[in-house]
């Protein structure tokens, strides 16, 4: 099909793979978990590691508790003879816009991006907290849940949501995990439990876990090559916020919006969305900012309400619509990252496969 | 709930250790959030006005939407409304009040953004969005955001606010120390619990490659020119030579070693890179490159406490300038 | 069908900025850091707010200042809000990265004009403290920083042959260059000779006046296009070359003394650029260098000298400011070290060369000038080579 040329250079993504997600993974070490995800993705191409002209890496030290961890990771890569190679602190979404926009400058043909995070090791709601103004957020410890909750409770003064809808939503991405997802760590009916942060339930949370991904990227012919029917990027953006939650509307994600339509996501319908919400609250603010209907299959994966890997959790998003693409059940795609509290950075990617 | 508690059960038979990760980093503030927090300190609220008209509370250096740099600081309410809350029945490590609280934003008086804290109230039921509310102070104050010790539900008037307001403070606080400790636990991995577990018998173990047949040790898991996993258990040593070192004349922060003394990368027989260790048994100024050594243990020790020289001839440069 | 290399858009730096580096800058926040340089670098290019499309900032690791990510809180202060905003870390070389980074978002036509920013506010916390948190099982490090390179150092003595002097001299050369840059943090006016060769020995063999210092500053570039750079009211530097190379921390056969991760990024810049005597071809070199002696390890890693030789350029005086090849004529690492920064402060440098705009520092006639970064177990590499006319190709 006739798509805008948007971008100097047709990008698509050709594999993608993940690790089963799991609460903790203490037998693993951080290279341990990703080598494998590395293998299986690289398989799915026929490529090997010292073919790949460009690789980049998503992760946290914070996450880890150790600086430079990223560094160790890059065995399981086998840099060597060495390779062209990048990493940002960010959820593994971002790297892969930084690899497509290597290939988009033409350095490069293919890119292999990978991202990873192990959430048992630390206090991850407390972790997270460390990402906070530091002079008047991070001195109160206000945890990632209590965050989303001021959101959701926003959410519900507004008469967005409720929650019961709320419910519906951790419901049906557990029950979608189920049967469309054998990698997730919580699938099929999980009970709603009790309040964690008021007005969100455990079942509004996400699973607190381990996990990696990885995804390959190649360009134009290479793709056609690699893969029986690419997932083209056609188009991806993403933009910040302000940081304070109280310079917010915590009710609206205008950074997601403006991505998208730069990602040109308005152009055309989409039937499947994999949304990177870990809060069921945060489901109801993208799709109203993505102007998803009810006809657009959202989160089949499960999304992160069935597994979390924090830092790696966006690239899945973006690796499991591709996958929907590369088995024909999708034609047009968006997923999206996120990162920062309550939404404040959201990357939006649209994918399209080959219609016959 | 706990961290603890959130923590599932471990597989058995896994080596694990808590790492604590704490410092007390001292912050300069810079001139805006200087005047907000000596300000708490001395019970008066600051805001900032940007150039649109609005008063931003708690007051920023830069414009969130021009950029610009804002200066004008002008004094609000202590009292205020909520715009949205959270009931936290689980207070955790740190949070500003033990037992259970709402997390509120609270538009102040005179403001027109919101700041997060804690609301101290009853119980969920006597917490709304649009309640009235006024600042709790702190008893002990200090120039931090935790002067304000939470809000309070309030039902009287609304303090006087929108005076400008020049900033200036006698002895204002300039900096804060903002402690932080976050307790993780750590697991080394297989390879690693397999080296480590090893030690503990005074044997060390490498890891062969499948693919390049290079042994590793200590093993991390993987071949790093081979991307593959390490598979083949490999004892080296327990002898090996000095393949470079430098002479540490001052103490390293933690380490109870007097100086000067040898830190030395070392070959062990077998192994096909150097480890890390200090040398001993040997004046530190007659250690050399090529020195063939062998580890000294000591009771409970996890690893060799040192290296000593085995009296044996020193290794030609040849043997070992690949290993450098 | 993909579209050739050639269809790259050529990237020019129009507008630096840096800090006054200095141990503790108690009078500003993290945010009034970088603000300071961005706000520089904009004035430097007679740009606004609004016309920076998307902004790259890197930083060294997050437990420096003990903030996660902190690019998150500094949004506002970087004029971002609404607008892309990415956070790259390659360890010491991240302010080399994240240029290369931001420049390829130009070259790739994604964004027209792009702000990238590194920065490190090393008065925050401690780095020996982040760089050396205890992890459980593993052996505790046995010497700081210095004590990780010294040993190589060292092998790299033994291979060489180069007297023990040559590491003083880069230090007293880099000391002094560094009285001409406003910027630098170290500005000891009473230096000499005799005094950086008395100085303590910490790590033998590597002197205290031989190692570099802590600093918090930032530094910022402003990168744009054609377009953007025929608007630029001074000369810009425009990117001949830019490349990242990355080997395994530790490994069977790995060299530490000239890693060939280096050789291999410097040839990729060399080949971009149409380089092939990078001795003669180069005007001006900031090269990482945070002790002395990687001066001369670093000049035979980047072809400047046949292996082995780097050190007699070093002692003939060559890499002096008034020599033929001048290497850190800002002053270097050696001088000014707010980490994450310092990656970036090179590829400023060197732009600033080329722009005939580095002042009392400035080498005359500097038409090509190489910026070098490098980090963890030296195993990471960023360059990029700036010239001051636009690249024939």
């Amino acid at each position: 099909m006739a798509r805008t040329p948007r971008y100097a250079r047709e990008v698509a993504v050709v594999a993608f793979a993940q690790s089963d997600h799991r609460r903790r993974t203490d037998e693993l070490s951080e290279v341990e978990m990703v080598m494998p995800v590395l293998h299986q993705v690289l398989a799915r191409t026929g490529l090997k590691a010292g073919e790949i002209g460009f690789t980049c890496s998503g992760s946290s030290d914070y996450l880890a508790g150790r600086a430079f961890s990223f560094t160790m990771t890059l065995d399981g890569v086998g840099a060597w003879p060495p390779i062209s190679e990048s990493h940002v602190e960010m959820d593994g979404a971002w790297a892969l816009y930084e690899a497509w926009v290597k290939i988009q400058t033409g350095e490069a043909d293919t890119a292999l991006v990978y991202a990873y995070g192990k959430s048992s090791p630390g206090p991850v709601r407390d972790v997270l907290t460390r990402q906070l103004d530091p002079y008047y957020l991070a001195p109160l410890w206000p945890d990632s849940v209590a965050l989303a909750a001021l959101q959701a409770q926003a959410l519900i003064d507004a008469g967005e949501t409720d929650e019961p809808a709320l419910a519906a939503i951790g419901a049906r991405s557990r029950a979608s995990a189920r049967t469309g997802n054998p990698h997730a760590q919580l699938t099929g009916a999980v009970p709603q439990g009790d309040y964690q942060v008021r007005p969100l339930r455990t079942g509004d949370c996400p699973p607190i876990g381990d996990g990696a991904a990885a995804v390959v990227l190649a360009a134009g012919d290479t793709a056609r090559r690699l893969c029986e029917r690419p997932a083209w990027i056609t188009g991806i953006d993403h933009r910040i916020e302000a940081h304070a939650l109280g310079l917010r509307d915590l009710t609206d994600s205008p950074s997601t919006r403006i991505a998208a339509e730069h990602a040109g996501l308005f152009e055309a319908p989409v039937d499947t969305a994999e949304l990177h919400a870990p809060f069921s609250s945060q489901e109801v603010v993208l799709r109203k900012a993505l102007g998803l209907d009810e006809g657009v299959a959202v989160n089949r994966s499960g999304g992160a309400l069935a597994a979390n890997p924090v830092m790696a959790a966006g690239l899945i998003r973006i690796g499991e619509a591709a996958a929907r693409i590369h088995r024909r059940e999708s034609d047009r795609a968006v997923a999206h990252a996120t990162s920062g509290p309550c939404l404040q950075q959201n990357l939006v990617a649209v994918l399209e496969g080959d219609r016959a | 709930m706990s961290a603890a508690a959130e923590a599932a059960a471990s597989p058995p038979g896994v080596l694990r250790a808590p790492l604590v990760v704490e410092f007390p980093f001292t912050r300069s503030l810079g001139p805006v959030q200087s005047a907000f927090l000596t300000g708490l300190r001395e019970r008066v609220v600051l805001g900032v006005r940007t150039t649109a008209g609005q008063v931003m509370v708690p007051p920023v250096e830069y414009d969130p939407v021009t950029a610009e740099e804002i200066r004008e600081l002008v004094q609000v309410a202590t009292t205020g409304t909520v715009t949205t809350w959270a009931w936290n029945d689980h207070p955790r490590p740190n949070q500003p009040l033990d037992s259970p609280f709402a997390w509120a934003l609270v538009r102040l008086d005179g403001a027109d953004t919101a700041l997060l804290h804690a609301l101290d109230a009853p119980g969920p039921d006597a917490v709304r969005t649009g309640m009235r509310v006024r600042i709790r102070w702190a008893a002990q104050r200090t120039g931090a955001i935790t002067d304000i010790a939470c809000f309070e539900p309030h039902e009287g008037p609304a303090d006087p606010q929108g005076a400008p307001h020049d900033g200036a403070f006698a002895e204002p606080v300039t900096g804060i120390v903002a402690e932080a400790r976050l307790d993780y636990t750590y697991s080394p991995g297989r390879a690693q619990t397999a080296y480590i577990n090893a030690l503990s018998e005074r044997r060390t173990v490498g890891e062969r490659c499948p693919s390049c047949h290079k042994v590793y040790v200590p093993p991390r898991g993987a071949c790093p020119t081979c991307g593959v996993a390490t598979t083949d258990r490999v004892e080296v040593g327990p002898a090996g030579t000095v393949t470079t070192y430098c002479v540490v004349n001052i103490k390293a922060r933690n380490l109870d070693i007097e100086v000067p003394y040898v830190y030395a990368h070392i070959a062990l027989d077998g192994a096909d890179l150097a480890l890390h260790g200090r040398i001993g048994g040997i004046p530190y100024d007659q250690v050399r490159m090529g020195l063939r050594v062998e580890p000294v243990w000591t009771e409970g020790g996890r690893y060799p406490d040192h290296y000593r020289p085995t009296g044996e001839p020193d290794a030609d440069y040849d043997a070992y300038k690949e290993l450098i | 069908m993909s579209k050739a290399a050639t269809s790259k858009e050529c990237v020019a730096v129009v507008g630096v900025g840096q800090t006054k580096h200095v141990a503790a800058r108690h009078d500003v926040s993290i945010a009034g850091l970088v603000r300071e340089a961005a706000v520089r670098a904009l004035a430097d290019a007679e740009l606004t707010w609004a016309d920076v499309d998307a902004v790259v900032i890197g930083k060294a690791p997050d437990f420096f200042e003990g903030v996660m990510m902190p690019e998150l809180y500094l949004a506002d202060a970087l004029g971002a809000v609404g607008k892309p905003m990415l956070r790259v870390h390659t360890a010491g070389s991240v302010g080399g990265s994240t240029a290369l980074v931001a420049a390829n978002l130009v070259a790739a036509r994604v964004h027209r004009t792009v702000l990238t920013l590194a920065f490190e506010k090393q008065s925050e916390s401690n780095a020996m403290w982040g760089l050396s948190l205890p992890v459980p099982f593993q052996q505790p490090l046995l010497a700081g920083a210095g004590g990780f390179f010294a040993p190589h150092v060292r092998a790299y003595m033994r291979r060489t042959g180069a007297p023990d002097t040559v590491g003083s001299l880069v230090a007293y050369k880099d000391r002094r260059n560094a009285l001409k840059n406003p910027y630098a943090h170290l500005h000891e006016h009473d230096i000499t000779l005799e005094k950086v060769q008395a100085s303590p020995m910490l790590w033998d063999p590597i002197r205290y006046s031989e190692t570099c210092p802590s600093s918090d500053g930032a530094c910022a570039m402003v990168l744009t296009d054609r377009a953007g750079a025929a608007r630029s009211p001074r000369p810009p530097a425009w990117v001949h070359g830019g490349a990242m190379r990355s080997e395994p921390t530790l490994f069977a056969g790995k060299d530490f003394v000239s890693p060939q991760a280096g050789k291999d990024c410097a040839a990729d810049v060399y080949r971009q650029a149409g380089i092939t005597d990078p001795r003669r071809e180069i005007d001006a070199v900031e090269m990482y260098v945070p002790f002395s002696w990687y001066e001369p390890m670093w000049l035979e890693n980047l072809g400047f000298a046949e292996e082995g030789e780097g050190w007699k350029l070093t002692e003939a005086g060559v890499t002096e400011l008034d020599g033929d090849l001048p290497v850190n004529p800002s002053g270097g690492v050696l001088s000014t070290n707010p980490i994450g920064a310092s990656g970036m402060i090179r590829f400023a440098e060197a732009a600033l060369q080329v722009r005939g705009r580095a002042g009392e520092h400035q080498i005359a006639d500097a038409r090509r000038a190489l910026g070098h970064a490098y980090g963890g177990g030296a195993q990471f590499f960023a360059m990029w080579l700036v010239g001051a006319e636009p690249p024939t190709s």
